[in-house]
């Protein structure tokens, strides 16, 4: 199995028609994804290698049927992408844009927990999400996953996301699903939400989990660990060596006076029974270990 | 994007906070000019974006033409924990009955706005959080909701500010608000909010840092973007639209990607290195972009080893590795560089630099072993 998403999964693009949405649309659906449809206003009637395009996504929904959007559009319209999504009936949204202004992710994520619960939002400013062999939304190289798990894995960053997939492809280990939360401020979808849901899912069996300095989502991540995690967790937290008060890359990715220090998440984590590793390459071996020892 | 004092207060203005009437000063004699328009008494303040300037000297009061020209000499060109004062702030001196504090941030756990307010001003408000907490009201704000008249005066009411200045102080925590959201502030913070003994409330202090992502709505910014950086490496490289952070060691670092980046600076420490920089690349690792990245990193005299981490995605390696050589054909780097190249077509970037590999242009198959001989290069 796998969470959130997998080759049922019917997916349409909002920017289908822009270069990036035409790009990864395009790689999403060669990978094997259900890309059934595109929305962009103004340009409905017309299709992309195929796909047809709508101009509103409730038309996109009713004509394919369509459960989940890839939200590939600039800043400045992301909001009301998402949350035409979500008034569309659409029920997981992915948003990989990176630089909406951190306002406009906290009014949009409160919008849509208010107005519409049942919607799960993953981003914005993420990878996406890969359940390998099934279903592909985002920018992640379907190519550097292993499809047959039994890893989950869980990132606030994206680089570092494959480079996990990496090391437990190249040992022949396989994911279940891989999501990357993204690293701004705000995030649809957090840590605790994915292990949650790992935790259900019978063929996960371990989960990798890389952080980033900034904000307080790893300490949530272990309380929650501590408490109903009952399988095993890998972490690496990005940022040891990273000066108080500057954002390092990411809008999230930031030391404010003593809080969101990589040392505390990873004290925090450790505390919690997980295994906690100083880099991408030990955390990788260390999950080998674990899953060999299955 | 820090802004200083007086930007801070020039843009609490705009929202129609009060402020106390005063301008900026770059010499003396402009300070004086200021002085005399606002009236003496007047407060003449150090711009620098740094804690700590009255212990340094930086704020002084100055009670007539002499006094200003005396503290307005002394200020400018003084140096504040590395921080040389080119700038003024010449405002009248306010009277002040009590000092408060207000601010508003993002509530990132919960995902919703935080005010803070405190009738114990002027003060850290690190310190009264660690000492005093019940002497901060905490107001969470939902972002759909947001803050209106009626919840400010209760919130006036709980913080126990003087009955004289609650109404005032709630409606400038209503515009405060405002300027945080309409303004797209990650942070605006009030601290002193005074009230004076003739009743009235005022911004005596100003701290704000803007959103850069949500720059594309406001043109006027534009001004402060011309004094936000004065790192000459980070000026050369905004310039280059790199994503770059300067640092004191002595390893250059690039790399695609923040996690990859920041994780780059970790693993160099961890075996015993400094870093120079962090620069993130981005997706899209072509010849131009690794030029810029390779040139900024070069003109910083610390550098004297350089480690390139990459980890193809899209990106692939092989298209990185060509980047890579059309860049040194375009500028010539001083230092020896390392690169560690994985991912998407690893092996076929690899064999491309196979035949110009040499003792200043070098590979390594892991992070681990890269960081290691880059950390060794570099101590010579």
């Amino acid at each position: 199995m796998s969470i959130f998403v997998d080759e049922q999964t019917k997916v349409i693009v909002q920017g289908l028609t822009g270069g990036q949405g035409r790009f990864h649309g395009l790689r999403n659906r060669d990978y094997g994804t259900q890309i059934v449809g595109g929305v962009t206003p103004g340009k409905g009637g017309t299709d992309v290698e195929g796909i047809p395009v709508f101009h509103r996504v409730v038309e996109a929904v009713a004509a394919t049927g369509a459960t989940a959007s890839f939200v590939v559009v600039p800043p400045p319209f992301a909001a009301a992408a998402i949350l035409e999504a979500a008034a569309g009936g659409i029920t997981f949204i992915v948003c990989i844009t990176e630089g909406i202004p951190a306002h406009d992710e906290a009014l949009t994520y409160n919008r849509l927990v208010e107005e519409f619960p049942g919607v799960r939002l993953l981003g914005p400013n993420c990878p996406g999400i890969i359940s390998p062999g099934k279903c592909n939304i985002g920018i992640t190289s379907g190519d550097i996953a292993l499809a047959g798990g039994p890893v989950g894995i869980v990132s606030r960053s994206g680089t570092l996301t494959y480079q996990a997939l990496h090391e437990l492809s190249q040992q022949g280990i396989g994911q279940t699903t891989c999501v990357g939360i993204g690293g701004d401020p705000v995030p649809g979808t957090n840590f605790v939400d994915c292990l949650a849901a790992f935790e259900d899912d019978p063929e996960t069996k371990a989960v990798m989990m890389i952080g980033e300095i900034g904000g307080s989502e790893e300490e949530r991540a272990a309380e929650w660990i501590r408490a109903h995690m009952t399988k095993p967790v890998v972490a690496y937290v990005a940022g040891i060596t990273a000066p108080p008060g500057r954002k390092m890359g990411h809008a999230g990715a930031i030391i404010s006076g003593s809080k969101g220090t990589a040392g505390a998440k990873m004290d925090a984590l450790r505390e919690a029974g997980v295994f906690v590793c100083a880099n991408p390459t030990e955390a990788g071996a260390k999950m080998v270990e674990i899953v060999r020892a299955l | 994007m820090d802004l200083f004092e007086y930007q801070g207060k020039q843009y609490f203005a705009r929202y129609g906070i009060a402020i106390s009437p005063g301008d900026v000063a770059d010499t003396v004699e402009e300070a004086l000019e200021v002085a005399r328009r606002v009236g003496y008494p007047v407060v003449v303040k150090a711009q620098v974006k740094v804690g700590g300037r009255g212990k340094a000297g930086g704020v002084k009061l100055a009670h007539d033409d002499d006094e200003v020209r005396l503290h307005a000499g002394n200020i400018l060109g003084l140096d504040i924990k590395g921080h040389v004062v080119k700038r003024l702030w010449i405002e009248h001196a306010s009277d002040i009955e009590r000092e408060y504090y207000a601010s508003f941030t993002l509530d990132r756990p919960n995902r919703a706005h935080l005010g803070m307010l405190s009738a114990h001003g002027g003060v850290e408000i690190e310190v009264v959080a660690e000492e005093t907490p019940d002497a901060i009201a905490f107001l969470s704000i939902d972002p759909v909701v947001g803050l209106d008249l009626a919840t400010a005066r209760r919130w006036v009411d709980e913080a126990q500010l003087d009955e004289v200045a609650r109404e005032q102080a709630a409606e400038l925590l209503v515009k405060l608000y405002d300027c945080y959201t309409k303004g797209d502030c990650d942070l605006a913070e009030i601290n002193p909010l005074i009230l004076t003994p003739d009743g009235r409330v005022h911004a005596l202090d100003a701290k704000v840092t803007l959103d850069e992502n949500a720059s594309f709505r406001h043109p006027e910014w534009e001004q402060y973007r011309a004094t936000d950086t004065e790192d000459p490496r980070e000026k050369m490289a905004k310039e280059r639209g790199l994503n770059y952070i300067g640092l004191d060691g002595t390893v250059g670092i690039i790399a695609n990607g923040a996690g990859l980046a920041m994780s780059t600076l970790d693993v160099v420490n961890q075996v015993g290195g400094t870093a120079a920089n962090f620069l993130d690349i981005g997706g899209g690792a072509n010849a131009d972009v690794m030029a810029a990245a390779l040139e900024v990193i070069n003109a910083d005299p610390k550098v004297s080893a350089i480690f390139v981490n990459i980890f193809g995605g899209i990106t692939r390696v092989d298209e990185v590795a060509k980047g890579v050589l059309a860049a040194l054909e375009r500028v010539e780097i001083t230092s020896p560089i390392v690169l560690r190249l994985d991912g998407t077509n690893a092996v076929e970037g690899r064999a491309i630099l196979q035949p110009h590999l040499n003792d200043h242009l070098m590979t390594e198959a892991t992070m681990l072993d890269a960081a290691r001989r880059v950390v060794a290069l570099a101590k010579g």
